[in-house]
């Protein structure tokens, strides 16, 4: 177990450099993340166009995993189908826990297969995938409800 | 003699490496590196001689106490009654009687919160904590608090993570019913002026309970020279197990208080209708206590006293002085707590990496240290942090462990740079 396999460059890069910071005003689909044990938050904000995740932002303070996670996220979905973002985050949580090997080319996404070796980050690297879910559900029901923050605990 | 004088004259005789010699865990490796354990604020390590004791009570002398004729029965109760007596001479208490075995400084608190609380307040009546306390000394009150109409008014704290006296003094009034309040903190490493707090209370005929689980294995400790009314420990953090600590209590408040929890050992007679309590302290122990634990934790303060109280906390200081001395010294450190009387601990924060991380990376350099919101979520939003790191040192930590951590920092920042 290395740290250089935790704290790749792309993870570095996308720390210091997230992509697809910021709020999307309007948005389809808000949800709140946080990790209570960290003290993460993290705030996802989306826009659709019919079946596809066509734009999102995230915003938030956290660690580098969380981080570094939440930004290889915004640039992985932008583009895919629901379905497809669905089936994406099934092979993300494969890798991460090591309970799975990923079928697909992951890309950039593969540089967080360090984590699988630090089982007290994983929840940090999946923290932004869960807000994603609450986000697409809170636009699939119009805003219906007051989305409650998603919890890691 | 002058403080820095006291420390080098006491740091002379104070041999560290004897010391980790008692620590069997000490010598381990982590991640291929030496440990460098750095986190005794959360939980200190076993010196052998409790190790010894605690097995000893194992193979040789156990049974349930306080129930048995059978020989054996009574060596566990003499030996649970003797560790008793050792808590109440470790904190000069007046009588076994004030020394409530229970799990720990959380249970102690509950313990209170439940008893005294219940029958204690009425609604708007006040408790008035202080804004640093870990979360064992606020939930306990909150949850009474909500049941009974009273309220929780906070003390604020200055810059440097110390108690604002004139607004503490200014909160006492006549609403309030009790000063429960921690004799050091665990995340800023402050301790709290707990004479002057008890005097102002008592001026106002307030009780005061003392949060001491990080004060004990640093701090002297008579509760009857401070006067509190209550004084809350845990054993794992002053070289003994887990599973035991201790609530003192001063006898007429215990005695006016009910049992908080029924079952065997805490009655004297029971019958369908009715029972009877127990006589003190074994009226709020109910059901088999952690005996070996007890046992264990009389081991711990002999071996605390064998060290010499006043020499493993000159050291600690010595330490303490170091580590603030290194750290500062790294570009973008920024320390959290700088109180003027501090123990052994040391919050802090690096800019552009989360302290996450930094546990992390110094994890893999061997260096245990605590990453979080050290169980004070208002203390954290107060310092408008998510999370700090937080190295803390006892009786067997060292210089070179310090300049480990110092390493591991740096090599943080490049990481991360
Ligand atoms: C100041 C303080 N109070 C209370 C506690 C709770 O102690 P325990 O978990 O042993 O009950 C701790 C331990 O973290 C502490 O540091």
């Amino acid at each position: 177990m290395e740290l250089t396999d935790l704290y790749r460059e792309v993870i570095l890069d996308h720390n210091r450099h997230p992509r697809n910071f910021g709020h999307l005003d309007p948005a389809d689909g808000h949800a709140d993340g946080h990790n209570p044990l960290c003290g993460d938050r993290l705030s996802i904000t989306l826009r659709n166009a019919g079946d596809r995740l066509e734009e999102l932002r995230f915003k938030g303070n956290g660690c580098a995993i969380s981080m570094a996670s939440a930004s290889l996220m915004t640039e992985a979905v932008k583009g895919l189908r629901h379905d497809e973002v669905e089936t994406l985050f099934q092979q993300v949580h494969g890798l991460l826990t090591g309970t799975a090997v990923p079928t697909a080319d992951l890309g950039k996404l593969a540089a967080l297969s360090g984590v699988r070796e630090f089982p007290v980050r994983v929840k940090c690297a999946s923290l932004c995938w869960h807000t994603l879910q609450a986000a697409l559900a809170d636009a699939a029901s119009g805003h219906a409800a007051p989305v409650e923050p998603v919890s890691t605990e | 003699m002058n403080l820095r004088a006291r420390i080098s004259a006491s740091a002379a005789v104070y041999d560290v490496a004897r010391v980790r010699a008692d620590f069997p865990v000490l010598s381990r490796q982590v991640n291929g590196k030496p440990l460098a354990y750095l986190d005794s604020a959360a939980s200190t390590q076993r010196p052998r001689a409790v190790i010894d004791a605690v097995d000893y009570y194992e193979t040789h002398l156990h049974s349930n106490v306080h129930r048995g004729v059978h020989s054996l029965s009574q060596l566990a109760t003499d030996a649970f009654e003797a560790a008793r007596e050792r808590v109440r001479s470790f904190l000069n208490a007046a009588s076994t009687r004030e020394i409530v075995f229970v799990r720990g400084t959380t249970e102690a608190i509950n313990l209170v919160a439940q008893s005294w609380g219940h029958s204690e307040l009425k609604p708007g009546d006040e408790i008035a904590i202080s804004a640093l306390e870990h979360h064992a000394n606020i939930v306990p009150w909150q949850m009474v608090a909500a049941a009974t109409g009273a309220r929780l008014r906070v003390a604020p704290l200055d810059a440097a993570g110390q108690l604002r006296f004139d607004e503490f003094e200014a909160l006492l009034g006549e609403r309030t019913r009790l000063v429960a309040m921690a004799h050091v903190s665990n995340a800023l490493g402050t301790i709290l002026p707990v004479q002057r707090v008890v005097a102002a209370a008592h001026a106002r005929g307030i009780p005061v309970l003392l949060d001491g689980a990080q004060a004990v294995a640093h701090e002297p400790v008579d509760v009857r020279a401070l006067g509190c009314d209550f004084y809350a420990f845990s054993g794992h953090k002053l070289y003994a197990p887990t599973g035991i600590g201790v609530l003192y209590g001063r006898e007429a408040l215990l005695e006016a208080m009910p049992p908080w929890q029924g079952g065997g050992d805490m009655i004297r007679t029971v019958s369908v209708e009715r029972s009877t309590w127990n006589e003190l302290p074994h009226k709020f122990e109910a059901g088999t206590p952690n005996i070996s634990g007890a046992v264990g934790l009389a081991a711990a303060i002999d071996y605390l006293e064998s060290l010499g109280r006043e020499q493993a906390a000159a050291h600690e200081l010595l330490l303490l002085r170091a580590a603030t001395t290194a750290l500062e010294a790294i570009p973008g450190i920024h320390l959290h707590g700088t109180a003027a009387h501090k123990a052994a601990v040391l919050s802090f924060t690096l800019d552009g990496v989360h302290p996450h991380d930094l546990g992390t990376v110094l994890d893999h350099e061997g260096v245990a240290i605590r990453a979080g919101h050290h169980c004070a979520m208002p203390l954290m939003e107060l310092l408008g942090l998510p999370a700090t790191a937080r190295a803390s040192f006892a009786c067997y930590s060292t210089l070179e462990e310090v300049a480990q951590l110092e390493r591991a920092v740096r090599h943080a920042r490049e990481i991360f740079a």
